[in-house]
């Protein structure tokens, strides 16, 4: 989680129960429609209108930019996208730019590199902060204190203090400039460590027990039965990952030299770099790369949001 | 891997002592090599005058000392902690604000938090670019402008509208994150306390300030230490705004800018960019313990 939620939560303990009620609370937007407030208050009219005014200004602050980035990118060649007053919707669109985009760069390589990089810190983290967080959380042995000491510390340092050591240490294991160079510092996130952690602590001991009087072993109750009983976390921790890892600029940055190597942000810092004049270019550039997340985000949302209050507390 | 088969099944009555460190391993070799080494090594290398081709020796306090004499650290100190100073009372307060507007479900609320979380999701470089584009001496904010009949703004070249254009892309793209903290928060204030003083004829801005407010007070410190650290470790949004050099002559860099810029790079500094990394890191932490000590302090 790295551009998000990587600072340490000052106060872990009380903020829990707000995580809680707030599940409870959450919107189920389409069920909730008509069916009035939830708090059993019914606004008056003009209060009603002025709260919607207020929501489609900040709406267009906030999903403005992206629509004139989008707009930009589809104007005809013909268009002028710095006319006065502003164009605000193509007139005569065209994917020219995309394929445009392609040519220059090798933006469709770009975004192969950033899924690779996505997927497999989404597997790296899964696996690796699950098996973790079910030690410290369910096994008794000499030294888990220790091991969970190592965690906490390691979330406590600043990616930011420590990434030309990372760089010097990529470079020693002959890793600099390559894909696994960039995966490797962030594939098990202290953090989603100590997220399954209380994911799986909070799971009843019963069922375990009894797979344990039946003879299961701790692999078996791991994978069998503690594992499927905490997908929620699961998918917060995978989502968490994807996204940081796709959207990570400084750490790709660094490591990666050779413009065939690079990810989708820094391939988009380079053309910006170089291209700066042509705003189509760039503009079809970053609609490649903020698409899919938006995407994964509208399917996903309700993870998202999960994420960033256990990320919050916990984190 | 090489001392346990734990894994045969049956045999599982008392826990084999090897296990949990099996599934401890992969955790704890990923964060033990990539987190806490380089941060020891980091620690060692501000030491030293090593490079990135050319190792170096002990040089003692020599880079702590260069730095007291280094124009562009002051300078890159001056506008992390200026970065802190104004994002952080913005992210304090608007998120919440907004939080307290998305906080009914009138229909549509869904679609409105999520599109005010779009910012979040998208990565620092999208925006980044978004907003070059926006700023341009031609773009769309300079044409909006011009409509209004102001004269155009130069964003982009000047050092301290540059500056502070990057603060207010980082609380524009923060905006929604700490807006679900908050709405989160929001839904265990207690309901009777505003009608209480409602009943007692407090307008809404004097129930925000004697009810909501003090009820959030953990939160909203929590939301101040998270944005405080991260806006003392900015980066990415002064290099896409300002460039790599953090603009014209290096008036904007920050702190982090400068360990990039001094350690990256064939003949990259090693020494000394890690010498400027602990500095990062010693003031980060004494930022957290600040924030904490002045809730503790407000406790008793």
């Amino acid at each position: 989680m790295r551009p998000t939620a990587t600072a340490p939560a000052p106060h872990a303990g009380d903020g829990h129960r707000d995580e809680e009620t707030a599940h409870r609370a959450r919107p189920r937007g389409r069920r909730r429609r008509g069916a009035g407030f939830s708090d059993g208050r019914k606004l008056p009219v003009w209060q009603l209108l002025l709260r919607y005014a207020l929501l489609l200004a900040v709406l267009a602050l906030m999903i403005g930019p992206f629509l004139w980035q989008l707009s930009t990118s589809l104007k005809g060649p013909g268009e002028d996208i710095y006319s006065y007053p502003p164009q605000l919707l193509p007139e005569d669109w065209t994917w020219d730019a995309y394929s445009g985009v392609a040519r220059i760069i090798p933006v469709w390589d770009y975004a192969l590199n950033s899924l690779t990089v996505a997927v497999a810190s989404v597997l790296t983290n899964l696996l690796g902060a699950s098996l973790a967080g079910y030690a410290l959380a369910r096994l008794r042995f000499r030294g888990r204190k220790a091991a969970l000491v190592v965690f906490v510390m390691a979330m406590l340092v600043p990616l930011e203090s420590i990434i030309i050591a990372q760089f010097t240490l990529m470079r020693e294991l002959g890793l600099n400039n390559t894909l696994t160079g960039v995966v490797l510092p962030g594939a098990v996130g202290a953090m989603n460590v100590l997220l399954m952690r209380n994911a799986f602590s909070h799971l009843p001991y019963e069922v375990e027990e009894a797979a344990l009087v039946d003879g299961a072993n701790v692999w078996q109750r791991f994978w069998r039965i503690a594992l499927p009983s905490v997908k929620g976390t699961l998918a917060v921790v995978a989502i968490f990952a994807f996204m940081a890892a796709w959207d990570d600029f400084l750490w790709p940055l660094i490591v990666l030299s050779d413009p065939d190597n690079f990810t989708l942000t820094v391939g988009l810092n380079y053309l910006h770099g170089t291209f700066a004049d042509n705003q189509r270019l760039v503009a079809a550039g970053t609609i490649i790369a903020v698409v899919p997340l938006i995407v994964m985000f509208a399917c996903l949302q309700r993870y998202f949001f999960r994420g960033v209050s256990e990320g919050a507390v916990k984190g | 891997m090489t001392t346990a088969t734990d894994s045969r099944p049956g045999a599982v009555r008392r826990q084999r002592p090897v296990s949990p460190w099996l599934f401890l391993a992969p955790g704890l070799l990923i964060v033990s090599a990539f987190s806490l080494y380089p941060f020891l090594s980091t620690l060692g290398n501000a030491f030293t005058d090593n490079r990135t081709l050319v190792p170096g020796g002990f040089v003692g306090l020599a880079n702590f000392r260069e730095l007291l004499h280094d124009d562009m650290f002051w300078t890159g100190l001056r506008n992390s902690v200026l970065y802190v100073a104004v994002t952080v009372p913005l992210l304090v307060l608007l998120p919440l604000l907004l939080a307290m507007l998305v906080r009914r479900h009138v229909p549509g609320i869904t679609f409105f938090r999520s599109a005010f979380y779009t910012p979040v999701v998208a990565s620092v470089v999208v925006v980044g670019l978004i907003w070059v584009w926006l700023l341009d001496d031609r773009g769309l904010v300079n044409g909006i402008l011009e409509a209004l009949g102001a004269s155009p703004v130069s964003f982009l070249s000047d050092p301290w509208l540059l500056l502070l254009s990057a603060m207010l892309l980082t609380v524009w793209k923060g905006l929604g994150y700490y807006m679900i903290i908050y709405l989160a928060a929001l839904t265990n204030v207690p309901r009777e306390l505003h009608e209480a003083a409602a009943v007692d004829g407090a307008g809404a801005l004097r129930r925000f300030v004697t009810v909501t407010v003090p009820a959030l007070r953990n939160t909203m410190v929590l939301v101040g230490a998270l944005s405080s650290v991260s806006a003392f470790k900015v980066f990415s949004e002064v290099y896409l705004l300002a460039g790599e050099n953090g603009g014209p002559a290096g008036e904007d860099t920050t702190l982090v800018l400068l360990v990039q810029q001094v350690g990256t790079g064939l003949n990259g500094r090693v020494g000394y960019a890690s010498a400027i990394s602990v500095v990062v890191f010693a003031l980060t932490l004494g930022l957290m313990l600040l924030v904490l000590r002045a809730n503790r302090k407000e406790d008793s």
